[in-house]
């Protein structure tokens, strides 16, 4: 069914069955005042199935909406703060901090989460930050990997989202990220599981639709990590598209694995021209 | 319409319920436009537990994507697909029989899952843990006397 029925029928509804607001709403997103974020913006031409390309926050209800227009309200800058320090702290045989060599954050660092996932030269391979931090964390501070989506790892990737809050997500998808971002493209349109259910089929087709209690976004990621008021916490890319393929009632791919890798290419590539916008709040 | 409703129930609560072979989900015979003729069980469903298999999360979970206003105690009514009020009214018995065990039959490509269907899935997992499931090892999401009851339920939805 195309979305300009959808959309039509989905407001009959809404006002029969008093369901709350069923697109996107037309609300603007100022953080702290002063950092201005794009939420909508025309689709990259890359983007087969999309004309307009929302953030997730348009769909979620004034109150968890509010939470993110300024650092006090927002619980996800509480694992900033703490990344904030790990930052500044020595760790591993090499006796090293990240400050040691990237110096301050906001300036170092401003940019980076716009361009990643970003295929690295030198390792010859398409890389999440989430990897990149961990091969510091390996090779030049001598200190253990952290777990892919566990707590300090997520925090990390706050902190260095939340210096590059406002500026375009303009991810590179071609050159030697070509043939990863196919990749991703392809598991993103497969319909997987027992429910035979592809991201494309929530996020491109039915978007603003509800499915049962939940408004349907685009699923986009400019926004992560994202604070869930469900479960409290800082929730990373990885750890989503885990809980969207279980929810077709697939096998998931692993957190990191190279699948994951590919569809996180597509996927932020989706979202080109929408602002960098972690750490968000979504339910 | 709520009238209809409750006859349609009386009567299913009155029908013989002996237990007869259920028809395998790789042998439902569907006609070219997905119809199914023949009850899946050979015997009629009850209206009753098919609204409660309809509206129930852990089983059909139908109502997260359909609203029925017949049902407006049910919370959280989606509408990923058409409102199903009337639907009787739209199609037959045996049409819906094949929509709910197979809707892929009736519409190409819909994103509404096969409920009576066993195979041809790309990485099934075990229910809802993410972990793979052996394919001999996959059963229907809904069984047999679940989709009678779903189809008697969803035939008394008219709106004349
Ligand atoms: C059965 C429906 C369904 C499928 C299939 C699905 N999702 Fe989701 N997804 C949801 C729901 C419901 C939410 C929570 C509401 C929202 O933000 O859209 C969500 C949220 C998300 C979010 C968070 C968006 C935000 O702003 O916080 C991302 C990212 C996402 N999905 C990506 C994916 C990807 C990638 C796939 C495929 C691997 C996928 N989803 C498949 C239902 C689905
Ligand atoms: C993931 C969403 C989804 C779920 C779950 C779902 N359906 Fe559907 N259903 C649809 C869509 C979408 C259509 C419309 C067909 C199309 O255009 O793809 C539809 C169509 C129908 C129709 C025909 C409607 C009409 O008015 O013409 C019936 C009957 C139906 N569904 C019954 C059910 C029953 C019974 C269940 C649960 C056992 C169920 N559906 C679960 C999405 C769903």
């Amino acid at each position: 069914m195309n979305f300009k029925a959808m959309t039509a029928l989905a407001g009959a509804l809404a006002l029969s069955a008093g369901l709350a607001n069923a697109d996107a709403d037309e609300d603007t997103l100022t953080i702290n005042g002063e950092i201005e974020i794009v939420t909508r913006t025309a689709a990259p031409d890359h983007v087969d199935g999309l004309s307009e390309v929302i953030s997730g926050w348009h769909f979620r209800a004034d109150e968890t909406q509010a939470l993110e227009m300024d650092d006090f309200d927002n619980p996800g800058m509480l694992g900033v703060e703490a990344a904030m320090e790990v930052w500044e702290t020595a760790e591993g045989s090499e006796g090293k901090a990240c400050a040691d060599c990237h110096e301050s954050v906001e300036e170092t660092m401003k940019g980076v989460r716009a361009v990643y996932p970003k295929y690295n030269e030198a390792a010859g391979e398409v890389q999440t930050l989430e990897m990149v931090i961990n091969d510091c964390r390996t090779e030049r501070m001598g200190a253990e990997a952290w777990n892919y989506t566990g707590a300090d790892i997520t925090n990390m990737v706050a902190l260095i989202s939340s210096v590059s809050r406002g500026m375009p997500v303009n991810v590179a998808i071609d050159g030697p990220a070509a043939e990863m971002w196919e990749q991703g493209k392809e598991l993103y349109y497969t319909r997987t599981g027992q429910l035979e259910l592809s991201c494309a089929n929530c996020h491109e087709d039915n978007y603003g639709n509800m499915i049962r209690a939940d408004h349907l976004s685009q699923g986009q990621i400019n926004g992560f990590p994202t604070y869930r008021l469900k479960n409290a916490k800082l929730n990373s890319v990885h750890a989503r598209f885990k809980g969207c393929v279980r929810d077709t009632r697939a096998e998931t791919y692993a957190p990191g694995s190279p699948e994951f890798v590919a569809l996180e290419l597509y996927v932020a590539s989706r979202g080109n021209g929408l602002s960098v916008e972690g750490p968000s709040v979504r339910n | 319409m709520k009238r209809a409703f409750h006859a349609a129930l009386a009567a299913c609560i009155l029908a013989p319920s002996a237990q007869a072979e259920s028809v395998a989900p790789g042998d439902v015979s569907y006609d070219e436009a997905g119809a199914v003729a023949a009850s899946l069980t050979g015997q009629p469903g009850n209206a009753e537990e098919g609204a409660k298999v309809f509206s129930t999360k852990s089983v059909g979970n139908c109502v997260s994507c359909h609203e029925v206003t017949a049902l407006a105690d049910v919370p959280f009514q989606g509408n990923v697909g058409p409102s199903l009020d009337g639907v009787a009214d739209r199609w037959t018995e045996h049409e819906i029989r094949g929509i709910v065990a197979d809707a892929k039959k009736t519409y190409d490509g819909t994103v509404m899952p096969s409920f009576y269907k066993v195979s041809g899935f790309i990485r099934p997992g075990k229910a809802y843990t993410g972990k793979a499931i052996p394919a001999e090892e996959i059963t229907p999401l809904l069984s047999a006397q679940q989709i009678e009851d779903v189809v008697a339920f969803l035939v008394t939805l008219k709106d004349e």
